[in-house]
């Protein structure tokens, strides 16, 4: 479980994260959705301690994560996995030894042993074929894949992973988000995942924390999100033309009626067609 | 930065081949400019010194004194730490300053290694070792391009070279110059590292901070060349 308490950061004038609080717990996937901007990756980091927030505190398993020195944060870190929102893959390294990294430097492992796992990891992520390609020959959603399969394995005890599935196609990224559901349940992690993929949101958001220019706005789950009256909320999740209609029809099956202004031929026919580049 | 650095590692060999591996890089990788240019500055030493010394009292075979000194002392050791400032210099500062940019020293943190032990150390421990060896290459690399240079331009004969490098050698100069070589080499790693671990920005930071870093090591190697000279001559 990772507690989160009333977190600040600013850099220089602007206030990027003000006064987050949360708490994340094990064996669910915790999603921080919102805008492009509006603090993910920086409230990511400050969680993981990779930026110093200004104030507030995080919690690891109840034990102050930010009070801790450098080698107390080293016995955490290690329990930690985590996937950047650019893969962060070492560029000097193939696939198959960024993937085996963690195994080197902390197992005792023999070759076989960390190939087998590295194997393993990288089948789990859809990656074959690549072992022996670099970083730079790998493109945006497979250099994704690889980084995932770095953070998951030393099998983790908290993933934090940065958009997971931007980059990918639909079909992928579907793979991703079932992948991150089952290790979460199947080892008991702590999961956190950046994301502003309404299909990841409904597919695995146990746990939802919606950032709006870097307040929390709302909170709550993946059956709550559709039913909010929170209009920021609102006008984030539904920005597609599609799922509003979802939403609708789904309200219409539920109730028997459609609860805003909607007329309900907007609804059918032709003109109603999601419009251009949504 | 240099507290940070010396706490236990987590996995020695891995440790001990990124040692391996930098030294590998910085001294393989620039052996071949230093024996370019030590040939080149021990035949010109020759070519010159034999021009300024037209007296016809002064033996040939002091020319070769005077190459063998200008090389140990000050060729060797200075000039060619300033070519390597700019060779090893921004090759160091750009790798750390990309993986800065990159997130890929964060990504190093967050599964709880000591970026500074891994990254930083092992550059400057294996600038240590290396860099030395380098300076030896080119004084030895050096005179014997002068030897060729005086005989390929008849300016004085092999054996009278030969004769010439024995007068009057002071073992001590070898050491003051290695003396030097380990004072350059520490400038030439960590200043470089320093700019490049704390990049901040992108790609244009990444070239600023290496020119930065070549710059600045080759003013403090002149500067502690100076100090050096006049605390240890
Ligand atoms: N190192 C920094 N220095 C100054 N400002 C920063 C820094 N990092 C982030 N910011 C600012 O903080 C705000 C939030 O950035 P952040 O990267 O967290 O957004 P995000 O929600 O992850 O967006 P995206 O979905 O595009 O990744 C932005 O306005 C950004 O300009
Ligand atoms: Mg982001």
């Amino acid at each position: 479980m990772i507690e989160v308490k009333h977190i600040k950061k600013r850099f220089e004038d602007t206030i990027v994260i003000d006064d987050v609080s949360s708490v994340m717990k094990a064996g669910q996937c915790n999603l921080i959705i919102g805008t492009s901007g509006s603090g993910k990756t920086v409230l990511m980091k400050c969680i993981v301690g990779l930026i110093e927030p200004d104030s507030g505190e995080v919690l690891f398993g109840g034990e102050s994560f930010t009070k801790m020195n450098r080698f107390e944060r080293t016995e955490i870190r290690k329990q930690i996995g985590m996937l950047f929102q650019g893969s962060a893959l070492f560029d000097s390294l193939t696939v198959e030894e960024n993937v085996m990294f963690p195994l080197n430097m902390f197992t005792t492992w023999n070759y076989k042993q960390k190939m087998e796992r590295v194997n393993e990891v990288l089948d789990r992520v859809n990656l074959k074929d690549t072992n022996k390609k670099f970083p730079s020959e790998l493109s945006g959603g497979m250099k994704k894949r690889v980084g995932i399969a770095r953070a998951i394995v030393l099998n983790p005890k908290y993933l934090f992973c940065d958009e997971p599935n931007s980059g990918l196609d639909p079909q992928t990224a579907l793979v991703i988000d079932q992948l991150i559901k089952e290790i979460t349940l199947e080892f008991n992690i702590t999961t956190v995942v950046n994301t502003h993929d309404m299909n990841s949101v409904m597919e695995i958001g146990n746990y939802i924390l919606y950032l709006y220019q870097g307040k929390k706005e709302w909170e709550g789950n993946n059956k709550e999100i559709i039913f909010s009256k929170n209009k920021l909320l609102n006008e984030f999740i539904f920005a597609s033309e599609f799922l509003k209609d979802a939403k609708e029809m789904r309200m219409l099956e539920e109730t028997g009626k459609i609860p805003n202004d909607r007329n309900i031929d907007d609804m059918i026919g032709p003109t109603n067609l999601p419009k251009g580049g949504a | 930065m240099i507290k940070g650095m010396f706490s236990k590692p987590e996995n020695a060999k891995m440790y001990w081949k990124e040692f391996i591996h930098q030294c590998s890089e910085i001294g393989i990788g620039s052996l071949g400019i230093v024996v370019i240019i030590s040939v080149f500055m021990g035949a010109v030493s020759t070519v010159q010194t034999a021009y300024q010394l037209v007296s016809p009292f002064i033996p040939l075979s002091v020319i070769a004194q005077v190459v063998r000194d200008t090389v140990i002392l000050e060729f060797a050791p200075t000039l060619v730490c300033i070519v390597l400032a700019g060779v090893v210099g921004s090759k160091i500062a750009s790798e750390l300053g990309n993986m800065r940019v990159s997130e890929q020293i964060d990504a190093l943190e967050i599964m709880g290694i000591n970026t500074k032990t891994y990254l930083v150390l092992p550059k400057i421990i294996a600038a240590l070792v290396v860099i030395p060896m380098l300076v030896i290459i080119a004084g030895v690399v050096g005179i014997w391009g002068g030897r060729l240079a005086g005989s390929m331009t008849g300016i004085l004969s092999v054996s009278i070279f030969d004769q010439g490098l024995l007068e009057a050698f002071l073992p001590y100069n070898v050491i003051f110059a290695l003396y030097k070589a380990y004072t350059f080499a520490f400038i030439i790693s960590s200043v470089p590292a320093y700019f490049g671990y704390y990049v901040k920005g992108g790609a244009l930071e990444i070239g600023r901070a290496s020119t930065k870093a070549v710059v600045i090591s080759c003013i403090l190697i002149l500067f502690a060349d100076y100090i050096l000279a006049a605390l240890l001559l």
